[in-house]
């Protein structure tokens, strides 16, 4: 493989595959947040 | 007899006699890592080891790097085998409080962004003529993270590791040098003075969300980057293992024995690698230079992505803490609160930072697991 394609797959898939995975993650942060509230745990 | 005193003598002077020009270079420089370590405090817990292995590595027919000899048995014992840096990352877990993180999820994103001067570093490296894996060990560098770029390094590039090892923790420790010049360049002073402490749609995390998020991270980055799962598993480990107070004392002996020990030995292990003939090339320049563009790359990425944050939420978010998006914790969000502090002495941004730059942690990981994963897939590595 030559370096450019190389260097451009690795910057479009690396990189966006990055924010996507954090993005992704930040959802699901934001789901656990709903699904184990801090209110309901306190009163427990 | 005198054949024999002579010969007695030459064993005495063979050392000397076997001296390369570039071992008292190195000697030199190992010295001045000792001196950085123990007199101006620069991450002492590295340098003083590094300095020391490069002082013994370079002197001749001591064969410390030779078969069976003790820093090669503790190099092989766990760097060229990728297994001190994961040890390292458990206790690094066990550190890591990402409340702030979970607080405000949205911050992930600057995590992410404060990734990009990993890949455009390694497409820089390409066109400067270096080969496909060493270009990626050099681009590793801006994630800012040493034990990431240690892992990276020695699995695919191990003749690099002494330089990238140097730069990643060099740079790491210059953070407060280097980025305050390029928060200021990307940021007007109206953004700069934006108040964050007003912000109130922030929620704290329960323990059961800080429990349940390393076990997330880790089956969600391992199914989508395995070739990252050891990096992404053993900081999830720690940080599990802390949130979790079931095994405190595991948590404990993580985050200080383990942690100490392993950062001992990484460290003489990588001085180790830095002997004269090797260590003193042009290809070392280069990468010390590519891991300052790197480091650059970050901050103006990740400024750049708090200028779109702020826009995208209606001039809420203050771009600095983007620059806190890399992993060098907690100093880059230090960093940010400084500078935030200067333009408005009313403004207080060091959670929000702190949140990007645990999100910068976890992003650094994420982006080493997901290039490794892409790189599997495009069959570069096996």
């Amino acid at each position: 493989m030559d370096n450019f394609t190389f260097g451009m797959t690795l910057l479009v898939v690396g990189m966006g595959g990055t924010l996507v995975a954090l993005g992704i993650l930040a959802l699901l942060m934001g789901l656990l947040k709903k699904i184990f509230p801090l209110k309901e745990e306190s009163s427990n | 007899m005198f054949e024999a005193i002579m010969n007695g003598l030459g064993g005495l002077t063979a050392g000397v006699a076997n001296l390369h020009w570039s071992n008292p270079v190195m000697i030199a420089i190992g010295c001045l890592f000792l001196f950085l370590g123990i007199k101006k405090d620069v991450e002492p817990l590295l340098l003083v080891p590094i300095g020391f292995g490069a002082i013994l590595t370079n002197i001749p027919l001591a064969g410390l790097m030779e078969e069976h000899g003790f820093l090669r048995v503790i190099y092989d014992m766990g760097v060229s085998n990728e297994l001190f840096p994961l040890l390292i990352f458990i206790g690094i877990g066990a550190m890591t409080d990402f409340s702030p993180l979970l607080e405000n999820p949205k911050i992930f994103l600057l995590g992410a962004a404060g990734q990009f001067g990993i890949f455009l570093t390694i497409g820089l490296a390409l066109l400067c003529g270096f080969n496909q894996l060493d270009a990626v060990a050099i681009g590793v560098i801006g994630a800012c993270d040493g034990p990431t770029a240690i892992y990276v390094s020695s699995k695919y590039a191990p003749h690099l590791l002494g330089a990238v090892s140097v730069a990643a923790y060099s740079y790491m420790s210059l953070v407060p040098i280097l980025q305050p010049p390029l928060m200021k360049m990307m940021t007007t002073e109206k953004e700069r003075q934006i108040n964050m402490s007003e912000l109130s749609t922030t929620t704290p995390a329960s323990k059961t969300t800080k429990i349940v998020f390393p076990i997330v991270v880790t089956i969600f980055g391992g199914l989508i980057a395995p070739m990252g799962l050891p990096l992404l598993a053993t900081i999830m480990l720690g940080n599990l293992m802390k949130e979790s107070g079931a095994v405190s004392r595991l948590a404990k002996a993580s985050e200080n024995e383990i942690a100490n020990v392993v950062t001992l030995f990484l460290g003489i292990s990588i001085g180790a690698t830095m002997e004269g003939r090797a260590f003193l090339k042009a290809d070392t320049l280069m990468v010390l230079a590519f891991g300052f563009v790197a480091i650059c790359l970050d901050t103006i990425c990740g400024v750049g992505f708090g200028k779109l944050m702020n826009i995208a939420t209606g001039g809420k978010i203050n771009p600095l803490i983007g620059a806190a998006g890399i992993s060098a914790y907690p100093m880059a969000a230090r960093v940010v609160q400084k500078e935030g502090l200067k333009y408005n002495r009313f403004n207080f941004l060091l959670m929000h930072a702190v949140g990007a730059n645990t999100g910068g942690q976890v992003g650094s990981v994420m982006a080493a697991a997901i290039m490794l994963s892409v790189l599997k897939g495009m069959g570069v590595i096996p």
